[in-house]
Parts: C-alpha cells; structure tokens; sequence
C-alpha cells in the first residue's frame, strides 16, 4: 500500500513537471482501484454496480480538472481518494437515494483487488455528441484512434495549439454537460 | 457509441501539457475585478466621511479597519485551503479568532477609557441601518467573484467554503463602509458589522452548497 502510494505520487510529480507518458501510467494504474471503490461504494448503497464506470470516468475527469487542487509535496492517494469519494456522493445524490459512504471504501482500496472486467460506459461517450463537431473531432480522434497531437492537427488542418484548446474546451464541457445530467 | 475508460484517459493524458492558475490565483483576479464595482457602488451612494483625515487620529476609527482586513484575510486563507478536496478543517477556523479577538482587545481598550457616551449608546451607534445595508449590498458583488473564483477549486465543503467567501467579502465590503462609518465604538462594530457578515455569510454558505460542488 504505501509503496503504491509512493508510486503513485512520484508519478503525479512527473506528470505535473511535463511528463505526459507518466500521467498516463499513473491513470492507467489508479483505474482499477476506483473501479473497485466505485463497486464498493455503490453496493453499500443498495444500487446495482453496473453504473460504476460511468463513476470512474466521472473521477477520471475530476482528476484531471481539479489537478492543480492536489499539493504536489502530499501523497497523492488522499487527495486522489477524496474526489473519488466526493464524486460517488455526488453521483448517488443525483440519484436520489440515501447517501451512505464509508470513507473505509476509499481509504482501504487493496491493491491485489482482483482487476474487474472492463464495462464500456455510456454517458461520457453521450455527452460527447453535445459537443461542437469540431471538439468531438478532436476528442475522438484522440480517444479511439489514439492519435497524436500532431498528427490530429494535420488531419483536421489546425495547429497544434488549437487541437490542444480545442481538447481542453472539449474536456471541460463535457465535465460541466456530466454535472447538469 | 461507447466510450472506454481506456480511450478517456488517452485524452486525459494528451491533455497533461495543459496547466491551470491556481485557486489563489483565479481568487486575486475575480476579486480584482470586482472590488471596483463595490468600490464605485460605495462611492456613489456613502463615499468616505467628511472628517475623515481628523478620524484617522482615533484609533478606534483605525481599529475598524485592523479587524475588517484581518477577517478578510484570515477568511481567503481559510478558503483556499478547504478548496483541497483532502483539507482537514482542523484548526483552520481557530484564524477567525484573530479578527475576533483583535475586537475582543478593542472592546476591553474602550472600557478602561473615560468616555462622553453611556455603553449602550455607543453600541447602538447612530447609523446601525445603513451599517447593516452597506455592508450587505456592498458584499454581493464580492461574494459572486469569490464563489465563482472558488468553483475553480475542488472543495469537499461546499457549505463551509461558500461561508467562508461570505466572511472574506463581508470582511472587505465592511472595509470600504468603515471609512463612511461615523460609529467607531468597538462595541458597535461587534454588534452591527458582526450582524452584517453573518448575514453575508449565511447567503455565501447556501449559495455556494448549490454551486460549490463539483
């Protein structure tokens, strides 16, 4: 535990000091664990599990966005666990029912939890056709082609600064098209 | 179409080379922006007391503004601290009783004093009306720059953290209206100016549980 949690925060330093190989490590490697909170969480509430990718994609872009909220000389997994848990609080709020989440469910996060099977979720990829066509481009080209910056702005013949605009905008609205579902 | 979580976090990291200004950042420059909307709002309506460069020698005037800019910073302090989602409250809040007992030290100065006026009609003052609208009115705009300010943090509070930008544009809107104030008794500062950010405070903790979450 502590040695994942010193990985994890070595690679968040990375990734904020211009590393982008490292960034994506480190959310590869945290994914499993906020599934598995997520599935905790929602199970303690009495809600079926089949919604918590939706949740980890929801904590995924809080991470992402409120990135510059985490103190870069504090472990990160607390930080990291506190978004996650305020994201599932928020989640079943807007759904209503009773809240009732552990703190335990985030902080007790096994790291040999076994690695669940990967659920395709629905509601980011919804709110990614409200986006103006030239965000949803961007963000597609990106995310199912896995194609580079550079290569992104040759193909829609933009500059690479704009694609990364064009990204941002395009990450951010989606984040604010979630919160208002 | 669906979306993997696979694909999402590609663009997250796509995105990495992006950087944010920092809370405290974005709170200077919302509240730079919106101190001159209170400021000319103050101006048109009270503006700064005719005997103000006289005033300026009591230090009962001068008090005023050691606890309403003390409250206001204590209060940013507070704020950008619990806008980390894993902020403790802890002994934060323990910095309001700077301003509080900066008051507290006013209050006790005035009392060893002889004075021309009886307690109760030094706390009474003789404006405690405009003293509560003032300050109020003249928070609002202030309010709206710390919360929108605030949003761009990650609080796990929003009620506290919306109270808190209550108490730092109550604190700064309190400064503009002591120089207009003619009641410079720390009594009446304790009664009409603490009224009046408890007011603001109540607006700031509701309106930011609505627009503080994240």
């Amino acid at each position: 535990m502590r040695d994942r949690d010193d990985e994890w925060t070595g690679l968040m330093r990375a990734a904020i000091s211009g590393d982008d190989g490292s960034y994506h490590r480190l959310l590869k490697l945290i994914t499993p664990a906020l599934r598995a909170a997520a599935r905790k969480g929602l199970a303690r509430a009495g809600q079926p599990g089949d919604q918590s990718e939706d949740i980890v994609q929801d904590i995924l872009l809080a991470v992402h966005l409120k990135r510059h909220t985490w103190n870069p000389t504090a472990p990160f997994a607390p930080w990291l666990f506190a978004i996650a848990r305020n994201k599932l609080i928020d989640t079943l709020r807007r759904r209503g029912r009773r809240i009732f989440v552990d703190i335990d469910d985030f902080a007790e996060t096994i790291a040999s939890e076994p690695p669940a099977e990967v659920v395709p979720a629905g509601e980011v990829a919804l709110h990614l056709e409200t986006l103006p066509a030239r965000q949803r481009e961007v963000l597609q080209l990106i995310a199912v082609d896995n194609t580079s910056i550079k290569d992104t702005a040759q193909k829609l013949a933009m500059s690479e600064g704009a694609v990364r605009v064009a990204l941002h905008r395009g990450l951010s609205k989606l984040t604010a098209n979630l919160r208002g579902s | 179409m669906k979306m993997e979580t696979e694909q999402l976090i590609r663009i997250l990291a796509a995105d990495n080379p992006r950087r944010s200004l920092s809370v405290g950042q974005v709170l200077s420059m919302a509240l730079a922006a919106a101190l001159p909307i209170s400021l000319a709002l103050f101006l048109s309506t009270l503006g700064v007391r005719p005997d103000v460069m006289l005033a300026m020698h009591n230090p009962f005037f001068d008090l005023k503004f050691v606890v309403t800019l003390s409250l206001m910073i204590s209060a940013i302090a507070v704020g950008l601290h619990l806008s980390r989602p894993d902020a403790a409250l802890g002994g934060w809040v323990g910095l309001l009783f700077v301003p509080i007992g900066i008051l507290a030290i006013g209050i006790g100065w005035e009392m060893m004093l002889p004075q021309r006026l009886p307690m109760i009609v030094r706390l009474v003052g003789s404006n405690s009306k405009t003293c509560l609208l003032a300050i109020t009115l003249l928070s609002l705009p202030l309010l709206a720059a710390a919360l929108l300010a605030l949003r761009h943090g990650a609080t796990a509070r929003p009620v506290v953290s919306g109270a808190f930008a209550g108490l730092l544009s109550a604190g700064l809107a309190a400064t503009l209206y002591a120089s207009h104030c003619p009641d410079d008794s720390p009594l009446f500062v304790a009664t009409w100016y603490t009224l009046a950010t408890l007011l603001v405070t109540a607006i700031g903790a509701l309106t930011g549980a609505r627009v503080l979450r994240f």
